[in-house]
């Protein structure tokens, strides 16, 4: 319901004023083509980015863990961006070269962040910060390609950007975020053991190799295509599923699915205030959410 | 049951445990002794298949334990172990009924059975009106005890407990002993635990085997096995022998 109202209020407002009656030629294009597919992604990528989120604190123990910050949207972003430059003409390209991206960063920061002594916050959030700074400076690299026109573009596709919003992006965001969420809900009470910790995970009966590549395809999966279609959107996945956690408790069962629903109104939210409030002109929505990501984070990790 | 035959383990190039034979029989405790770094632990992990073992074989059932599942090993053998914390706020039931995964479908909720099990695990741990508490917030003799509930709501018909009296005061190290003890005689278990309480070991378990070096040094009732020359060459410190008023099994005291 409150999505739903999400979405209504996302559809309602924006740079241009549309009655709900009467439209005009031109306000039922903006409406049907460029702010309807807009808002409908940016509830798919919220929804997949907080499910990752959520998925991944619980396999790593760690609510600090997060697409954003471990270095994951980036190795998405720089498949998508390897694609756009190297493989522009395949429209495939973009989503299966973010996914490969997103897996390849997940699993170099899982293996750098494991130690004998096991994982501690601390080699985590380094190896994010490590993974993520490499990887922005290879983008940075591959920017010095485009040219001026494409790079302001691309630019505001790195901070999180939904204003290259097309159905088609929107179908596969979809897709991936249904999938995702219902497979990572159905994993849900092995991963309240993982949570717990790895050892009892395999001491009460998870097979927790299994359970731990499901979650990292997963959440690789729904990152991959989610910044494929509108870039790094930070911070979803830390924020959401925190305040899930609080108003609901930390069953994985509950927390995943009502991440989802919470993480796409989050995103259409932000999206609707990047787009109206210096309307004309507008803001990336990624720099929305690090607006309000950033203090929860420190928040965060002063408390732990 | 559990049979453990002629096992050794290997870390890196060096040997744990070393030749390592037991048998457990239903309805008995065996309590597992040694110094510090003598290969209790691994052992005690080694027994639910949760650390590879490089000879020998262990038999679940007459069947050997590296071809069950893990599931499966779930629901006949459950573990106490030292608990780290955890960063989210799991409440008491939750853990406790996390010990009935194995139990439930992978994808399910707990069924009422499960919830059952749980309750009454929490009541013979005396954790009753600690459901809704969260675990980071109890005391470290708390915590242990609500571990203890968890093993207990899995109803495997194998306990394994490494050091469980460890954070408890003393009404609660009496209270899990004869918790174990009572399990174990009711419901024709068998539990193996780790302690460095000589006399809780006399007063609870049905056998000891008391380990050095990764290898086993004396197997048998407690009577026989805790004597003054296995005391000494095992732990290196002298003792003092005799009879315990109360119960009339063997009593150890420290010379210091």
């Amino acid at each position: 319901m409150a999505l739903a109202a999400a979405l209504g209020l996302g559809l309602a407002l924006g740079s241009e004023r549309l009655s709900i009656f009467e439209l005009t030629e031109q306000q039922r294009a903006i409406l049907f083509d460029i702010r309807m597919p807009r808002v409908f992604l940016g509830a798919c990528v919220g929804a997949s980015l907080a499910v990752a989120g959520a998925s991944l604190q619980a396999l790593l123990r760690n609510p600090l863990a997060e697409p954003y910050l471990l270095g994951v949207s980036n190795g998405a972003a720089l498949g998508t961006m390897l694609a756009f430059v190297f493989f522009e003409s395949l429209g495939f390209a973009r989503p299966v070269l973010a996914f490969a991206g997103a897996g390849v960063a997940t699993f170099t920061v899982y293996q750098m962040a494991r130690s004998r002594a096991g994982m501690n916050i601390e080699r985590l959030v380094l190896s994010g910060v490590i993974v993520t700074t490499f990887l922005s400076s290879v983008i940075v690299l591959l920017t010095s390609v485009l040219d001026a026109a494409r790079l302001r573009g691309f630019t505001f596709w790195l901070l999180g950007d939904l204003s290259q919003a097309t159905y088609q992006g929107f179908y596969l965001t979809l897709v991936a975020s249904l999938i995702g969420t219902a497979v990572l809900t159905s994993q849900a009470r092995a991963l309240n053991l993982m949570m717990i910790g790895e050892r009892d995970a395999l001491d009460f009966g998870v097979e927790v190799g299994r359970v731990r590549l499901i979650v990292f395809a997963l959440a690789s999966a729904l990152v991959g295509t989610a910044v494929a279609a509108s870039g790094s959107v930070g911070y979803v996945g830390l924020i959401v599923p925190h305040l899930v956690r609080l108003a609901i408790g930390s069953d994985n069962r509950l927390v995943v699915p009502f991440s989802a629903v919470s993480g796409a109104i989050f995103v259409v939210l932000a999206d609707t205030v990047s787009r109206t409030v210096i309307a004309p002109r507008e803001l990336p929505v990624g720099a929305i959410t690090a607006l309000i990501g950033a203090p929860v984070f420190i928040y965060l990790l002063r408390r732990n | 049951m559990l049979s453990v035959q002629k096992i050794s383990i290997t870390l890196g190039s060096r040997n744990i445990l070393c030749d390592v034979t037991l048998e457990m029989a239903k309805g008995a405790v065996v309590a597992l002794l040694g110094p510090n770094g003598a290969g209790k632990t691994t052992l005690l992990r080694a027994l639910n298949g949760s650390v590879p073992v490089a000879s020998g074989e262990i038999k679940l059932d007459g069947r050997p334990l590296r071809e069950f599942s893990r599931r499966e090993i779930a629901k006949s053998i459950a573990i106490v172990a030292q608990e780290n914390e955890t960063k989210f706020p799991v409440t008491v039931s939750e853990f406790v009924l996390a010990g009935r995964f194995a139990r439930g479908g992978a994808f399910g909720w707990e069924t009422e059975e499960d919830v059952r099990a749980a309750l009454e695990a929490l009541r013979r741990c005396d954790l009753v009106d600690f459901e809704t508490r969260v675990m980071n917030e109890l005391s470290g003799g708390e915590r242990q005890r609500v571990v203890l509930a968890r093993a207990i709501a899995t109803e495997a018909k194998i306990l394994l407990l490494d050091e469980p009296t460890a954070n408890l005061d003393l009404a609660h190290q009496a209270m899990m002993f004869r918790l174990i003890r009572e399990r174990v005689k009711s419901e024709n278990c068998s539990a193996v635990v780790i302690t460095h309480d000589l006399n809780l070991a006399a007063e609870f378990a049905d056998e000891i085997l008391m380990l050095k070096h990764g290898a086993v040094f004396a197997y048998g009732v407690p009577d026989a096995v805790l004597n003054q020359k296995n005391i000494d060459e095992v732990y290196d410190v002298q003792v003092l022998l005799d009879e315990n008023p109360a119960s009339g099994k063997v009593r150890v005291t420290t010379i210091y």
